[in-house]
């Protein structure tokens, strides 16, 4: 991987200087996944290319793909703050301390990293709020599991992903009292042929809904395969897997924000902010709810994105419990955001610990 | 925790799925490596096997057509390799290293149109009365085609070294390269075929991941199978059956790792996660306890000049 990134620096510090003398802001982009994952990494190009159209010549914007997190995160990001980026986007969970790290050194440079809680004067974070749309599938899943179990695709065990697990079982539990769900962590964002396997053993458990917080399509080929199960799109619409094994799903719409983020480099506005987006501003969306889902469950889940957008209802509204029992919101109360972004526990219901 | 829920017979028949690309390109670079070549690019040739394959799978609409593409391939991909290795005497491990990388970047470029495509599956192997039998059917008599070859071509190589002119020629070459040449055997020549020989297997396992246990194509998708192939080999002590046992180990350990973890089952899930790496290096290093070591001549040049 080394040498790839060796060459795509190199073709990119050749592209940089070949436009050094036209006033253009610079923005780079890490990516944890290739941009062909059909997922997370895919919506995240996407926003880049938005960037592009939006500014045309004005701006220029450069990437690096599968860049491992961890260590080497830190020295692909120094490296991209060399070439004289002006704004950097890194876009998974595990760049959140190499981006700190980087920032230190480049207090000229902004940062921005997703789904990460530290911030610091030229590092801001955003992320979307994805558990409400992970409160939708939970319960067409819920509605729609004919032998109550429900498989869920775990990639690593941060806050984000828990809070999907949790807000998928409630929204499940609440429509469907007896339904069960199987977790699997993969330590993965992107392996096709783990995410497939980990399908597999799910749908051979008995799951006929699977739920899955890795990248790739490869668990609605599995599904598809299998006969009667459904999923959901993950990140990106996946609609080519649609009208079933894909029956909706959340799809990740990254643009706006990176294109109001670059205007603000441009114009000098540029501050450190904490963006959480949901469905209300169209970050978070959810992607066409297929007619193999019964209609009135489609008008209840229709339902629920209006009460999500327009704030009448929060998917983590009490009375919910620990997994411990323990009390935890009590009847009508509402999860504040701090707990939420930090979120290390099960509800009540879910069985199986949170690999620590 | 409830164990009632993993099936053994189900959990079986997984396991040869999972471990028959690692056990396809593994047995591929067993060989390369018998002739005394270390080709490090396996990983590049079974990312441009899958693509080929999916390609003409798709534009064909015969997995056969597929299959057979995804084996030149990865054969061609590794004459590129051949050539440097052989006539321009490059580094080994450099030439094996842009290998891999450059067939990471092709595999990319190629399969631009065919993301969201669906593949037309390979039919199984489905034998009336046999493929339904309980427990013995799903595991012996309802698989793909390639599963089998796999198992057969493991054979294969290790009847031709063992019992073969040929194969003694293939590890004469490996072992010592100039006494192989002053005996008059072409070397060069034995080491391409060889290199071919591997590409096409790697091909061939990155076909089996495109076309049959994931099917679709997604960048990047063998997501370092190629690499634990080759750790294999060298695990396995260049043997053709513990490659199979390591292979099968391998794959077998992750499926069930993943079936305890959907049955609930008490450990720790950090433990389930790298059981399969750990367990199949300690087998291996247990059985290699043998003092069986590598080719003598592995990763050197040769020239018949020197």
């Amino acid at each position: 991987m080394k040498f790839t990134k060796l060459l795509a620096s190199a073709a990119v510090a050749l592209g940089l200087a070949s436009a050094a003398a036209a006033d253009t802001t610079k923005v780079g982009f890490i990516y944890v996944g290739p941009v062909g994952d059909g997922g997370w990494t895919y919506e995240h190009d996407q926003g880049r290319l938005a960037v592009e159209e939006a500014f045309g010549d004005k701006v220029e914007t450069f990437y690096q793909e599968n860049v491992p997190e961890g260590a080497d995160a830190e020295r692909a990001i120094t490296q991209m703050a060399l070439q004289g980026a002006d704004l950097i986007f890194t876009t998974s969970f595990g760049y959140m301390d190499p981006t700190i790290n980087v920032a230190k050194k480049f207090p000229n440079v902004k940062f921005e990293h997703a789904t990460g809680y530290k911030t610091a004067d030229n590092v801001s974070v955003y992320s979307a709020r994805f558990y409400e749309g992970r409160a939708v599938q939970g319960h067409i899943a819920g509605k729609m599991t004919k032998t109550n179990t429900v498989g869920y695709i775990a990639s690593f065990p941060i806050p984000e992903v828990i809070r999907g697990i949790n807000s998928a079982y409630i929204h499940a539990k609440r429509v469907n009292p007896d339904v069960e769900f199987k977790i699997i962590w993969v330590y993965t964002w992107f392996d096709p042929a783990k995410e497939a396997d980990a399908a597999k053993a799910l749908i051979e458990q008995g799951a006929d809904v699977v739920l899955q917080h890795t990248d790739s399509t490869a668990p609605q080929a599995a599904a598809q395969e299998a006969g009667n199960v459904i999923t959901f799109g993950q990140a990106s619409d996946m609609s080519e897997y649609g009208p079933m094994p894909r029956v909706s799903s959340i799809i990740d719409n990254w643009a706006p924000y990176y294109v109001a983020r670059t205007q603000a480099v441009m114009d000098g506005t540029w501050s450190t902010v904490n963006t959480w987006d949901g469905i209300d501003t169209g970050m978070v969306e959810i992607g066409e709810i297929s007619d193999v889902v019964p209609a009135d469950v489609k008008a209840e889940a229709l339902a629920m994105v209006k009460a999500l957008g327009d704030g009448s209802y929060h998917a983590f509204t009490g009375p919910i419990n620990k997994q411990d029992g323990s009390a935890w919101l009590a009847e009508g109360e509402t999860a504040d955001d701090g707990t939420l972004a930090g979120m290390s526990f099960y509800v009540e219901g879910i069985v199986g610990d949170i690999p620590n | 925790m409830d164990l009632s829920a993993i099936s053994p017979a189900l959990l079986i028949a997984s396991l040869m799925v999972a471990a028959t690309p690692l056990l396809l390109a593994a047995i591929g670079e067993l060989v390369v490596e018998k002739a005394g070549v270390l080709n490090l690019g396996v990983e590049g040739m079974m990312i441009v096997g899958a693509i080929c394959g999916f390609a003409v799978t798709v534009e064909t609409g015969s997995p056969f057509m597929g299959v057979l593409a995804a084996m030149v391939g990865g054969a061609l991909l590794s004459t590129l390799f051949a050539f440097l290795t052989q006539f321009a005497l490059a580094n080994q491990v450099a030439s094996g290293l842009a290998l891999t990388l450059f067939g990471l970047g092709l595999s990319a470029l190629m399969g631009q149109n065919y993301i969201g495509i669906k593949p037309p599956s390979m039919p199984k192997l489905d034998i009336p009365g046999l493929s339904d039998m309980p427990f013995f059917g799903p595991i012996f008599f309802a698989h793909d085609p390639l599963l089998y070859l796999g198992i057969l071509l493991t054979a294969a190589v290790w009847a031709l070294l063992k019992y073969t002119r040929v194969g003694l020629i293939l590890r004469a070459v490996g072992e010592n390269h100039d006494a192989a040449h002053a005996l008059g055997y072409h070397v060069i020549r034995v080491r391409i075929l060889a290199i071919m020989f591997g590409g096409a297997c790697a091909g061939l396992g990155g076909a089996y991941i495109s076309l049959i246990r994931v099917p679709q194509w997604t960048e990047g998708m063998t997501a370092g199978i190629g690499w634990i192939a080759l750790a294999l080999v060298v695990f396995a002590s260049w043997k053709p059956w513990r490659v199979l046992l390591g292979a099968y180990l391998f794959g077998g350990i992750n499926v069930l790792q993943l079936n305890l973890q959907a049955a609930g089952i008490a450990i720790p899930v950090e433990y389930l996660a790298m059981s399969p790496y750990l367990i199949t290096i300690l087998v291996l290093v247990i059985l290699s306890a043998d003092k069986s070591s590598a080719p003598a001549s592995l990763g050197r040049s040769f020239h018949a000049s020197n």
